[in-house]
């Protein structure tokens, strides 16, 4: 099976390690990734902002990127539902019809990463060793998009040393929304502090979560709030192994604070 | 607050002090958290709960591509069974028609059935400036009444205020409250329901809005949990009946799937207490004149937009407030319509138009976390809508010469996402500055005046991986 990682703009440029993680967990599996180098951008924030039209030269790159691959992976749940539901919109717009054909073609074969892990691959014990306490936050894409279910939790679960605590009011949104979070920063900031608040309630020391933009938006309030529970995307728990058990770094540099390498 | 949505501020502003209201924060969190989980368990009941919303959305399309023909079929039944159809373009134009029609009674009071389209088309102010007082009779309708307030819910006017509130509210403004009244539920509900009984034994002519009109029979059809619309609608005179023109249902087989999807939808009731449903008049049986004022006010408009039109499916049920995480937050004030949360988000700006800036903001009052769409018993796709409402705003901007912020920042954002090679140019210059990132205000003041920014990482996915696997695929 010829397996393609779809990184994402998002975390190629600011979550890299996100990126090599599923690339780890994946080898690690026995599979071989390959990384088609034209991909760039699904175009979610485009659309979503109702820029249609700049969107449709990236579905057009998307289709060809990806053309010729048995699968195509991506540690996005927001990412992997733009693509599936909302590509074939785009195509239809652009009055392209061979762009639709390509789509269609190619949207019934891309999974965010815990989808491929379990309904593809089979597998829930990924022999992941991560001995800290956890929680985790299913994403609004997780959730009511991709209807991604308990596949993470099935996944955690089975990670070695893993102390998983169940978030109170998890299907709640975390207030992120793209730019929603720019252009309504204080309802953004209220829904945040609100489902923080759950977060902490947890006494949890990681939160994870299936796609890092929202964790972007938490991780950037708690890390402002020092308040002792960081963020990490799922992938890199499932992804950490019993040799490399030193903590990873926060995502996010407090200001004032010594700089903190990012990979 | 005054009672008017004239020049309200655009969303985030509004929204901005109403986050900061502790006492709402709480009363909304308390209430949308309730209603939430008992409808939750409600609807689990039925099984075939996902046919029921199918078909209860499949009806509604039906009735509006078709509705030119309903309209005149419900015309027909209404006025074959006795009452008189009055069409009304705009809300100027009902309000003209309604306020002749109650000054033909010579009355200068009447008795209100809570009631969204009148609401929406300001009749109470029309009204009051024609010298006729318009009593709400609806309990969390009185309420917002008598503090000369605006509804903040679709179901639940009084949404924002709670016990204790509401006391000081009858004590200050009901002339024949009692002077010991205490903030305990029962004591406040029978203080207004004493107050009422006097306005309904008084009450010559009563107003109505409708939940649904019956095409085949002319049935207008109220759905209630208090029994106070039932004695307006049968103890007065003259009934007026105000309907927009949505509200059709063309038999009374495909009322019967809106009887289950409404009331568990909004109460959160397996059935609602009170069913009124009325047809024509019937001489020494209830009010012997009956009106009804058909309001288009946009609907039409609406009509016409393949994506925006499913709007008009909806039932008011308030389901898509009670979920909304942005409404749980805000509360409905900020929204500037008798239509807030979500529905209202698609709804408002469709109705009046983008012109002004509250209208223009609201696509953007939503995470499009899907929540809305979810519980929706007529499975109208707000984040669909929302999204097309903001593609149709920036579609009509692209005509100016000069581009805005955003429409350059998303014109260069394509660009650089456009390949590889701009792609990676553009993630080394912001390693480059990486450090400066971090302590960037503009352009991104909204995030970082609470929420820590990223840096942008020293190396690239795509270089790493160049780096480290040599060449890509
Ligand atoms: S949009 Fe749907 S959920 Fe919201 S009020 Fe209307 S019918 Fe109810």
């Amino acid at each position: 099976m010829r397996i393609g990682l779809f990184i994402t703009c998002f975390n190629d440029t600011l979550f890299p390690r996100t990126g090599k993680a599923v690339t780890a967990l994946l080898e690690r599996l026995g599979h071989t990734v390959v990384f088609p180098a034209e991909q760039t951008c699904c175009g979610q924030m485009h659309l979503n902002t109702g820029y249609q039209r700049e969107a449709i030269p990236l579905v057009r790159r998307f289709a060809r990127a990806f053309a010729d691959l048995d699968a195509i992976v991506t540690p996005s749940a927001s990412c992997a539902g733009t693509v599936r539901d909302h590509h074939a919109r785009v195509a239809e717009s652009a009055g392209d019809d061979r762009l639709a054909t390509e789509v269609a073609d190619i949207a019934p074969r891309v999974y965010e990463l815990t989808e491929f892990l379990v309904d593809v691959l089979g597998v829930t014990d990924v022999g992941a060793a991560f001995p800290h306490r956890v929680t985790y936050h299913p994403t609004c894409h997780s959730l009511r998009a991709l209807r991604l279910g308990d596949r993470p939790l099935r996944l955690l679960r089975e990670v070695r040393g893993i102390e998983l605590v169940d978030l109170p009011h998890a299907d709640e949104c975390c207030g992120f929304g793209g730019t929603f979070a720019m252009k309504n920063p204080d309802v953004s900031v209220a829904m945040g502090t609100d489902k923080l608040r759950h977060v902490l309630s947890t006494r949890a020391e990681v939160l994870c979560a299936a796609d890092n933009s929202c964790l972007m938006h938490l991780g950037g309030l708690l890390s402002r709030l020092r308040a002792g529970t960081r963020v990490m995307h799922l992938a890199e728990i499932l992804a950490a192994e019993e040799k490399a058990m030193s903590p990873a770094r926060p995502h996010h540099r407090a200001p004032g604070a010594r700089r903190t390498e990012h990979v | 607050m005054s009672g008017t949505y004239l020049g309200m501020p655009a969303f985030p502003r509004a929204a901005r002090a109403a986050v900061a209201d502790t006492q709402l924060r709480r009363n909304l969190e308390h209430a949308t958290g309730t209603i939430r989980g008992r409808r939750a368990e409600v609807v689990a009941e039925l099984d075939d709960w996902a046919e029921l919303r199918a078909a209860g959305a499949a009806i509604k399309d039906h009735t509006l591509r078709h509705l030119d023909r309903y309209l005149v079929q419900l015309e027909e039944a209404i006025t074959a069974a006795g009452g008189t159809v009055h069409w009304a373009r705009d809300a100027a134009e009902a309000n003209r028609i309604i306020t002749d029609l109650v000054r033909e009674t010579g009355e200068t009071e009447v008795v209100k059935v809570k009631s969204m389209a009148t609401q929406e088309i300001g009749l109470n102010d029309a009204l009051a400036e024609a010298g006729i007082m318009a009593w709400e009779t609806d309990l969390a309708e009185l309420i917002v009444q008598l503090d000369r307030d605006r509804p903040s819910h679709i179901l639940v006017p009084a949404i924002h205020r709670n016990r204790a509130e509401i006391r000081e509210i009858f004590r200050r403004a009901m002339a024949d409250v009692p002077a010991d009244l205490s903030d305990d539920a029962t004591a406040l509900a029978e203080a207004a329901r004493r107050h009422l009984r006097r306005k309904f034994l008084a009450a010559r002519v009563a107003v109505s809005g409708v939940n649904f009109a019956v095409a085949e029979t002319g049935t207008l059809v109220v759905l209630e949990s208090e029994g106070n619309g039932r004695m307006c609608l049968t103890m007065p005179d003259t009934l007026i009946s105000v309907v927009g023109i949505e509200k059709l249902v063309p038999t009374w087989a495909d009322l019967e799937v809106f009887l289950q999807l409404l009331p568990r939808s909004s109460t959160a009731e397996r059935m609602n207490p009170y069913t009124s449903t009325w047809t024509g008049v019937h001489p020494g049986d209830g009010p012997q004149a009956l009106h009804v004022v058909l309001v288009d006010n946009g609907r039409t408009g609406v009509l016409a937009d393949r994506v925006g039109r499913q709007a008009l499916r909806c039932i008011r049920c308030s389901a898509c407030l009670n979920v909304c995480p942005v409404y749980e937050r805000v509360g409905g004030h900020a929204y500037g319509s008798v239509y807030p949360g979500p529905i209202g988000a698609i709804l408002t700006p469709q109705l009046r138009g983008t012109a002004g800036p509250l209208e223009a903001s609201l696509p953007y009052a939503s995470t499009l976390c899907g929540a809305c769409y979810e519980v929706c018993p007529v499975a109208i796709d707000i984040p669909e809508v929302l999204v097309h409402l903001r593609a149709k705003a920036v579609d009509a901007k692209r005509r100016r010469v000069l581009p805005t912020a955003e429409r350059a920042a998303m014109a260069a954002a394509a660009w650089t996402l456009g390949g590889p090679r701009r792609l990676g140019m553009a993630q080394r210059a912001a390693a480059r500055a990486r450090r400066l990132v971090g302590r960037l205000r503009w352009p991104l003041t909204g995030w970082a005046e609470s929420r820590d920014v990223p840096t942008p990482a020293p190396e690239s996915f795509r270089a790493w991986w160049r780096r480290t696997r040599g060449r890509t695929e």
